[in-house]
């Protein structure tokens, strides 16, 4: 049985050497070089005393930053990605709560870590990968090594402000890249497309189903993702098949109109999630690719990665939302009323999960840990987590289960309950509407509507009065440019929010 | 041109844009200004910005943006 997520690379590495591993288009490493370098970073680690503990990798999105990743892991600790170009504020926040020994950097990012680290020992990568291997060092850490160990922290917006640090052992990771390669169907002859950023776990899609498989990941330039006829062009020069994007990316393609005259002819994959596709967009992407698989997914970094998937199967009205389906396989959905009792048939309740996906929690804070992660309230008998994720859903006539919104999203006005989610869906169902974020003002007691899109706000109104029950209809509509978004694309419901409140809007 | 500049002043108040450029490849420009840019553009100057347009060519100081848009003027 496979304990550790670097018997991935070993199995691989000697199979195709040769065979490019992650490249960014301009740059990239062979298997070969990755498991070297891998290797050789975690002996210097290990020489200079590490110890089951953070390495911060500090570093630019290359693929020498993937091999750092996995060069924490041989050294028997979890890496910690900060990106390039996080705010400085908030590497000084991550810095802070870790008080690491160890930051691995590159030329970029060298300034300001040589300011932040604090008491760590600061790394380039060249000076970490360039050392000697120790194989004698390497295999006793592998050794002692338990599938239950953390191989990663990744830094989560918290309610406070202060980022949650959510930490994965190898065991969970393992479970879901098994799963997710079973459903999606990766292959040797895979080429990723990677979008998101390096430090979400998002990025775990790729970067093991690479080593797992022996296929190739190109972490496409940011800068293509304001440019979509030249990220179409990019996907065809490496002829890239399988992209797992935030749903913004592909809308973004979709939404100029590039599928018209610009199809990415290699791709058969396509996977999305953490927001709702509005089917019509999603429309345009089945008609440009009708032979392409589109793969809806859903799962919050606290269950590692995705949990949930769904194959667009048929065709949807505009008005409905894409079920994010079934677990995968290992993985257990409990929907959950608020007394912790299953929910009705048809009615909404809490998504939780079980399973070994379940992380180890957050990172130094047990107190929101045992928040989040409680005892499953359906078993009495023995010690059984679940993670209570927040998230509203049902299951529909069909028993796939529907994410309907955040638990905090649901809101009472004039004595009715509302899901602002599906004010944003009705919403969105005219054509001229992107993107919407609905908003309530307790304070004011208004429900807010904005939204980035072609559409009249007095039309919009019309229509929206026209669709939903009156006491549902917004208070105020407000068009804006582009509605503000977090650093991995969902709307940032918070920073509205706060603009509504200073009249800012 | 004037109208141009003050969309843009108004996207990013901290950039002189008489002078500026290099606002794609010194990464002034984020995809979501870009998005927004265009919504303007199309908006203000009664033009549609077709996807071939939306390249880092034309997008990386208010002369090319300005350049473009007379360009799809011209054309109606």
């Amino acid at each position: 049985m496979q304990t550790n997520v670097l018997e991935y690379l070993e199995q691989t590495a000697p199979q195709v050497p040769e065979k490019l591993a992650f490249s960014n288009g301009t740059e990239g490493m062979t298997f070969r070089e990755v498991y070297d370098q891998a290797r050789a970073i975690g002996s210097t680690l290990l020489s200079l005393g590490a110890e089951r503990e953070a390495v911060v990798v500090f570093m630019e999105k290359h693929p020498r930053t993937v091999t750092a990743f996995f060069g924490a892991v041989y050294a028997g600790c979890f890496y910690v990605p900060i990106d390039a170009e996080m705010p400085r504020f908030r590497v000084e926040l991550i810095l802070q709560q870790l008080k690491p020994r160890f930051v691995l950097c590159d030329d970029k990012t060298r300034p300001l870590a040589e300011e932040l680290k604090g008491e760590a020992r600061l790394l380039s990568y060249e000076e970490a990968a360039s050392g000697p291997i120790d194989p004698a060092a390497l295999a006793a850490v592998r050794d002692s090594a338990l599938d239950t160990d953390p191989i990663y922290i990744v830094f989560t917006s918290g309610s406070t402000g202060v980022p949650k640090g959510v930490a994965a052992c190898h065991r969970s990771v393992i479970d879901y890249i098994e799963q997710l390669s079973r459903v999606l169907g990766f292959s040797r002859e895979t080429v990723f497309g990677n979008q998101t950023p390096l430090y979400f776990d998002a990025c775990l899609k790729e970067l093991y189903p690479t080593l797992k498989f022996g296929a190739t990941t190109y972490l496409i330039p940011k800068s293509l993702f304001m440019f979509p006829v030249k990220l179409v062009e990019y996907l065809n020069e490496h002829r890239i098949n399988t992209i797992c994007w935030v749903v913004s990316a592909l809308t973004m393609i979709s939404g100029f109109k590039v599928l018209e005259k610009h199809v990415p002819q290699y791709l058969h994959t396509v996977a999305f999630g953490s927001e709702m596709f509005p089917i019509r967009q999603l429309k345009l992407w089945r008609a440009a690719l009708p032979s392409a698989r589109f793969v809806n997914l859903y799962g919050p970094t606290e269950a590692t990665g995705m949990s949930c998937w769904f194959e667009v199967d048929r065709d949807f009205s505009d008005d409905e939302i894409l079920p994010v389906g079934r677990p995968f396989r290992n993985t257990g959905v409990l929907l959950l009323d608020e007394q912790g009792r299953p929910a009705a048939p048809g009615q909404v309740g809490e998504i939780c999960l079980r399973g070994t996906c379940l992380t180890l929690g957050y990172y130094g804070d047990f107190a929101r840990t045992h928040e989040a992660f409680v005892q499953n309230p359906l078993n009495d008998k023995y010690p059984e987590l679940i993670y209570r994720t927040g998230d509203l859903g049902r299951y529909n006539e069909r028993g796939e289960l529907v994410f309907l919104s955040r638990k905090d999203n649901q809101i009472k006005h004039v004595g009715h309950r509302i899901e602002l989610g599906e004010v944003e869906v009705v919403a969105c169902m005219d054509e001229a509407v992107r993107a919407a974020c609905c908003l309530y003002d307790g304070e004011k007691k208004r429900l807010l509507l904005c939204y980035e899109g072609e559409a009249e706000p007095a039309e919009l109104a019309k229509s929206l009065r026209a669709k939903l029950p009156p006491y549902m209809a917004p208070n105020g509509i407000h068009r804006l440019e582009a509605l503000p978004r977090t650093p991995n694309g969902k709307m940032d419901r918070r920073a509205l929010l706060e603009r509504a409140r200073n009249g800012t809007l | 041109m004037e109208q141009l500049l003050s969309v843009l002043k108004e996207l990013h108040p901290e950039v002189d844009f008489d002078t500026a450029d290099g606002l794609v490849t010194s990464g002034v420009l984020t995809s979501l200004d870009i998005i927004a840019l265009i919504a303007e553009i199309n908006a203000a100057f009664d033009v549609e910005v077709p996807a071939e347009e939306i390249i880092p060519e034309n997008f990386d100081s208010a002369k090319t943006i300005w350049a473009m848009v007379e360009r799809l003027m011209d054309e109606d």
